[in-house]
């Protein structure tokens, strides 16, 4: 099928196009240069603006944790349902929507591939059979390997070759994406009900800290060359003061950096630039984290931006959750998982007049405008533990517009208000740069070739949105932003129109991706024998039975990648 | 509690090995049926109504009532407390209300026990006709 | 003969994946490492109580029909009917149950799992105040005190204390296999351990042989792992106990609210609790405080009987208290071998673990409404669909009445009560033996099913048999709104 989009404003930043009037052509699903102009259908994008489909790379959509926050909270559901049509399922949302729901939402505000964070090796089929009823858009997902037995037996010996064999085994037996790390350590020791304070403090009865993971794991996804770098969730998150521990984390790694490219990403940095000795004490650090980022090269973050309402907060990381359970007295449900990681969930609501919510809310925006490199930024709200991602048009009007932050700024809390440094910030992000903070700099952070951009050979995920910014300026009608992102004027994913005026048009199939890696020895007889030995130690299924199988993935989309061990 | 022959008593309702694999083998077969429509009784009890091993024993509800045979149990001593497994027999005797939720009640139903010796255990496909007039 | 290794056994919640079968002109003649449930479904799957013909009644009589007649008839019921009930599902693969949640959708009716009539009120509770759980394993590997209460693993779950909690194996914890073998050779005698072997399913007599020789160490003195068993009648498992606290009937509230004012060091102004001295209780709690990792497996005895609800939001609040002062999960022990999937699966679709109506279009959840023992004790469904599962042997009388008195549909391998009472029976293939699939263990652990032999002829499985009837219950939709339109 050919399709020709017209004259709109596009916005890609890979290919360095800034808001030209152009047309694009597609044709069997990718972006060519020309098409038959007589037989493809057209789209008229005049006056409107052009992106490539949305690339999200962090946000907790499927799997056990995001179930179990489903099963939860009926309450979040039951206000916010979706009626089964001639071409759509049915579900609910709110915080946590089911899966088909999931699908649709994004793709109804132009977004056409989403990462999930955090998947339990062993539970990974649970998030695959998820991600395979998740419509339309594209996935992936990264296993949690910075607690795993082997990750920390192989690196405590230093046999940083030996754990790269490993993990490449455990990302294709899990057919995840990347190394994704939380509070290296804690999860372990929170096995006993215990945590980890510090880069330098032992895990217990494993001789090893976190310093020690986080830097062999740096080093393991170099010789894999995996497309991401490592994805850590830090220590200490979510406490007061941990803006130091980010800091840390960001420096522990400095000399394993090459030629500029970054070799980590901190996560929702949002939960780990906090200042401060207590919660009364608590402050802003995006200042002091924006600083550093802004002098180095070696690390991108995403905001993790807070929303003001009621959502799911779900993390592998245990201990934290707990620590939130302790403070709210709410719901919690925790779900260690052998061998491997844990994961905590507590319902939490963000208020406008809490001074520590409020504070958290500025520190997203403050970090997002204060790092002068979009591309080392990324907008997300760690969905859900900010915000449903739903509320992506709201953070996307902040960023536009001072005018919108000040509206905010007015209603929340007096003292949050005061110590902001919003007021003081005039940048306003123009389309360009929304288009890197929102794909065009995921997908390169990614390793995505195929996505994030519009050039000649890259997947047609396209949104057209209805806004003209020839005539309209986004910092005065910040609300006509929001509304054009809220409901895509057009998502097409994989050439086909999808969504048309907010309104999904039909019910498909995305792809997963995953990484094939290829070992250059031939070693995996060896390997497959020391881990089937071991097998019967460490977990309680049987090893033939643990790898998932291409038939869980509706469709799969393995990416090759050659390894140097 | 001994009134002319009648116990009264708690109704459990519950797994037993024996149900369970004879549920796996198929439920037409007697052994299914011979494993479900019993009743585990305290020894003490089945002195007081008289009644040895194998009798049939009549078991009433407020919800209805049954005849099945009595074991004596081996999970003794529990007075005052019968248990009869999972199945259709003891389906006639729990308590349907849910009580808002969902969930009939299974366990700790006030119940009598009696002997029947004219009364016969039905088979399965009997207690179908006369319950559902099926089967 | 060849061997196949590593199956997972579809009965019950434990989902043991270490079972081993010899298979000879496509069946089943051996298990290996399987309990007795285990080797009695394997070994059963050729008896001559399946069905092996669909079944239609006709003036009050089974008859015997084409599958093609038996789904066109089953797609007509349900295409009529204004309120359905679709129920079942324990026993199938999340993938038939997937396709079962797009029928139910399809015909506006109301879906059910086995749930609400076991863990319905643990599922409540849960939504209520959240569990502190976690996988088997970490079980294995860590726990030093470990509770059944309210249920019978040794009757129920009979590997699960080998595989995954006392006499397992693991990192941090040893087994306490020894301790107890000692116990009840110093009690019982040896004959008694062999038969106990035998019934544990412990690998081969020389092992079990092997492992009666060690030394006697008295389980008091005994460090390690502690089993504490809960139950209102003394059971196998309960033999096994390093503490037995046996209950009064309906008193299991009581118990557990006293239990959280010890640990929480209030004093109890009376001597018994539901029947236990409280100098008893007191040591209990005392090992529950002190233990490093504690694990609390609760089952249909607290969530059937008594309060229940009420039973459940008192335990989980003990398992709040109680990690407070150290590490302490809570798991319930799920019966059929894919209940826990069907919940995750309605979950991940609708939002809802079990009890989920579609009649506005969209999912609704109101257990105590739209759970279907209450939909049938109000008489208000007028067709149902029954997939894997008996209900009319584990419904309440009243409940199974009605669900007789409707035109009734039953999916499955053998000729259960509810087949028995059917309009009309299609045979369906074991999942797990007959058809490949995917069941989630107690823990929420996904374990794949195999096939490794084929069903009997023309017996599909139920994935692809709900399938069919989803199209045809959509061909008819489309035929009546052409005929309304012209
Ligand atoms: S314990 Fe359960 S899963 Fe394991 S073999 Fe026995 S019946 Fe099967
Ligand atoms: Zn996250």
């Amino acid at each position: 099928m050919e399709l020709l989009i017209r004259n709109g404003f596009v916005f890609d930043p890979i290919n360095g196009v800034n808001g030209e009037k152009m047309d694009i052509a597609v044709k069997d699903g990718k972006i060519v240069d020309k098409v038959n102009e007589s037989r493809a259908k057209t789209i008229d994008a005049t006056g409107m603006v052009v992106m490539p489909g949305g690339v999200d790379i962090h946000s907790h959509i499927a799997g056990g944790k995001v179930n179990a926050g489903r099963l939860l909270r009926p309450e979040d559901h039951f206000k916010d349902v979706e009626r089964k049509t001639a071409v759509t399922r049915s579900g609910v949302g709110y915080s946590i929507p089911s899966t088909f729901t999931t699908g649709y939402r994004y793709a109804r505000m132009g977004w056409t591939t989403v990462m999930d964070p955090a998947m339990p090796p062993l539970e990974a089929k649970h998030t695959h059979e998820e991600l395979s009823d998740t419509p339309i858009i594209d996935k992936a997902s990264y296993p949690l390997l910075g607690d795993w037995w082997f990750v920390l037996e192989y690196l405590r010996d230093g046999k940083i070759e030996e754990c790269a064999r490993h993990v490449a085994w455990m990302i294709k037996a899990t057919k995840g994406y990347a190394i994704k790390v939380v509070n290296p350590g804690g999860l372990e020791a929170w096995g006993y009900g215990r945590n980890v304070e510090s880069l330098d403090d032992p895990v217990p009865c494993f001789g090893i800290t976190p310093r020690e993971i986080i830097r062999g794991l740096c080093k393991v996804n170099k010789l894999l060359h995996l497309p991401h770098t490592i994805h850590l969730h830090t220590n200490n998150l979510g406490k007061p003061g941990n803006y130091l521990t980010a800091l840390e984390t960001m420096r522990c790694v400095e000399d394993l950096a090459e030629n500029g490219k970054p070799v980590i990403h901190i996560t929702h940095c949002q939960f780990c630039a906090f200042k401060g000795d207590d919660w009364r004490t608590f402050q802003s650090g995006a200042e002091e984290i924006a600083n550093y980022v802004n002098a180095h090269s070696h690390v991108t973050l995403d905001m993790g931006q807070v929303i003001f309402t009621d959502t799911t907060t779900m993390t592998a990381d245990g201990p934290f959750q707990y620590t939130l359970y302790t403070l709210t007295g709410n719901k919690w449900t925790n779900h260690d998982v052998e061998t491997e990681t844990s994961a905590g969930i507590v319902p939490f609501h963000y208020k406008r007049k809490s001074y520590v919510h409020a504070t958290q809310w500025s520190i997203g925006l403050e970090l997002a405008l204060l790092i002068k490199d979009p591309w080392k930024i990324m907008m997300t709200t760690d969905h859900p533990n900010g915000g449903p991602f739903t509320a992506y048009p709201r953070i996307i009007a902040w960023l536009m517009s001072r005018k919108a932050r000040e509206a905010t700024l007015r209603k929340i809390n007096p003292k949050a208000r005061s110590r902001s440094l919003l007021p003081s910030i005039s940048r306003e992000l123009d389309f360009y740069e929304i288009a890197i903070v929102t794909r065009a700099g995921q997908a390169k952070a990614l390793g995505l070739k195929n996505k994030g951009h519009l050039g000649v050979g890259a997947d047609a995920d396209i949104a057209i949105y209805n806004f003209n910014p020839e005539t309209m300026d986004p910092a005065k009608n910040y609300r006509a932003v929001r509304r054009a992102f809220k409901r895509a004027a057009y998502t097409i994913k994989g050439g086909q129109v999808v969504v048309k005026d907010g309104e999904v048009l039909k019910h498909m199939d995305g792809a997963t991706m995953w990484l094939d890696v290829q070992l250059c020895e031939p070693c995996e007889i060896e390997l497959n024998e020391n881990l089937k030995r071991r097998f019967k130690e460490y977990w309680t299924v049987e090893f033939e039975n643990y790898p998932v199988s291409e038939d869980y993935l509706a469709v799969s989309h393995p990416i090759p990648v050659k390894a140097d061990v | 509690m001994v009134e002319k022959h009648k116990l009264k008593v708690v109704l459990l309702t519950g797994r037993t090995i024996e149900q369970g694999v004879g549920k796996e083998l198929g439920k037409i077969t007697s052994e299914y049926a011979e494993s479900v429509s019993v009743c585990y009784m305290d020894p003490e009890d089945m002195k007081k109504l008289d009644i040895k091993d194998g009798a049939n024993v009549q078991v009433s509800t407020a919800f209805g009532s049954v005849v099945v045979k009595a074991k004596k149990s081996l999970r003794a001593p529990h007075p005052g407390v019968i248990y009869i497994p999972y199945g259709p027999w003891a389906n006639v005797v729990v308590d349907p209300e849910t009580h808002g939720i969902g969930m009939p009640t299974f366990k700790g139903v006030p119940a009598t026990v009696e002997p029947a010796p004219d009364k016969p255990v039905l088979g399965l496909s009997e207690l179908l006709k006369q319950q559902f007039g099926k089967g | 003969m060849p061997v196949v290794k590593a199956v997972s056994c579809p009965v019950c919640g434990s989902l043991c994946d270490d079972i081993e079968l010899t298979i000879e002109n496509g069946e089943v003649v051996k298990v290996k490492n399987g309990c007795a449930m285990c080797e009695a479904k394997f070994l059963s799957h050729r008896s001559e109580h399946r069905i092996r013909k669909p079944l239609i009644r006709k003036d009050g009589e089974f008859v015997e029909t084409t599958l093609e007649e038996a789904i066109r008839r089953t797609a007509e019921i349900l295409a009529e009917a204004n309120y359905p009930v679709l129920y079942g599902w324990s026993n199938t693969s999340c993938e038939a149950i997937s396709v079962g949640i797009e029928l139910a959708e399809e015909v506006g009716g109301v879906i059910d799992n086995t749930a609400v009539v076991c863990h319905g009120p643990s599922l409540l509770s849960v939504q209520d105040m959240g569990i502190p759980s976690c996988t088997l394993g970490q079980i294995r590997h860590r726990a030093d005190l470990i509770i059944y209460w309210g249920c019978d693993p040794w009757s129920a779950h009979p590997r699960h204390i080998e595989r995954y909690t006392a006499f397992a194996e693991g990192r941090f914890e040893k087994s306490a296999w020894r301790g107890y073998m000692a116990k009840i050779r110093s009690l019982i005698g040896l004959k008694k351990i062999r038969s106990a072997a035998k019934r544990l399913v412990l690998k081969e007599p020389s092992e079990i042989e092997a492992r009666l020789k060690p030394t006697f160490v008295p389980s008091i003195a005994r460090e390690g792992r502690k089993l504490i068993v809960v139950d209102v009648r003394r059971t196998k498992t309960a033999e096994m106990a390093d503490f037995f606290i046996q209950v009064e009937p309906g008193k299991d509230y009581e118990l557990l609210q006293a239990l959280r004012a010890l640990v929480r060091d209030q004093e109890l102004e009376v001597d018994h609790v539901a029947g236990v001295p409280v100098e008893y209780l007191e040591e209990v709690v005392d090992a529950m405080v002190s233990c490093d990792f504690g694990a609390l497996f609760f089952g249909l005895g607290l969530t059937m009987g008594g309060a229940k609800l009420r039973n459940i939001d008192a335990a989980l609040s003990l398992i709040r208290d109680l990690n407070m002062r150290t590490k302490f999960v809570i798991m319930p022990m799920r019966g059929h071998f894919n209940v826990t999937g069907a919940n995750m699966v309605f979950t991940w679709q609708t939002g809802y673990p079990y009890a989920v109506d579609f009649s506005l279009g969209y999912p609704r959840y109101n257990p105590g409404e739209t759970s279907v023992v209450d939909v049938l004790l109000r008489g208000e469904s007028d067709a149902a669909l029954v997939v894997a599962s008996d209900p009319v042997s584990s419904f309440p009388r009243k409940a199974a009445e009605h669900l007789a008195r409707n035109p009734l549909i039953y999916v499955g391998p053998h000729m259960d009560v509810t087949a028995q009472v059917a309009d009309v029976v299609i045979p369906s293939a074991f999942v797990g033996i007959e058809a490949p699939g995917t069941a989630y263990r107690m823990d929420h652990v996904p374990i794949p099913l195999k096939k490794v032999v084929d069903p009997p002829e023309g017996v599909l499985p139920d994935e692809e048999i709900l399938r069919r009837i989803l199209s045809e219950v959509r061909k008819i939709k489309r035929e009546k709104t052409k005929a309304e339109a012209a």
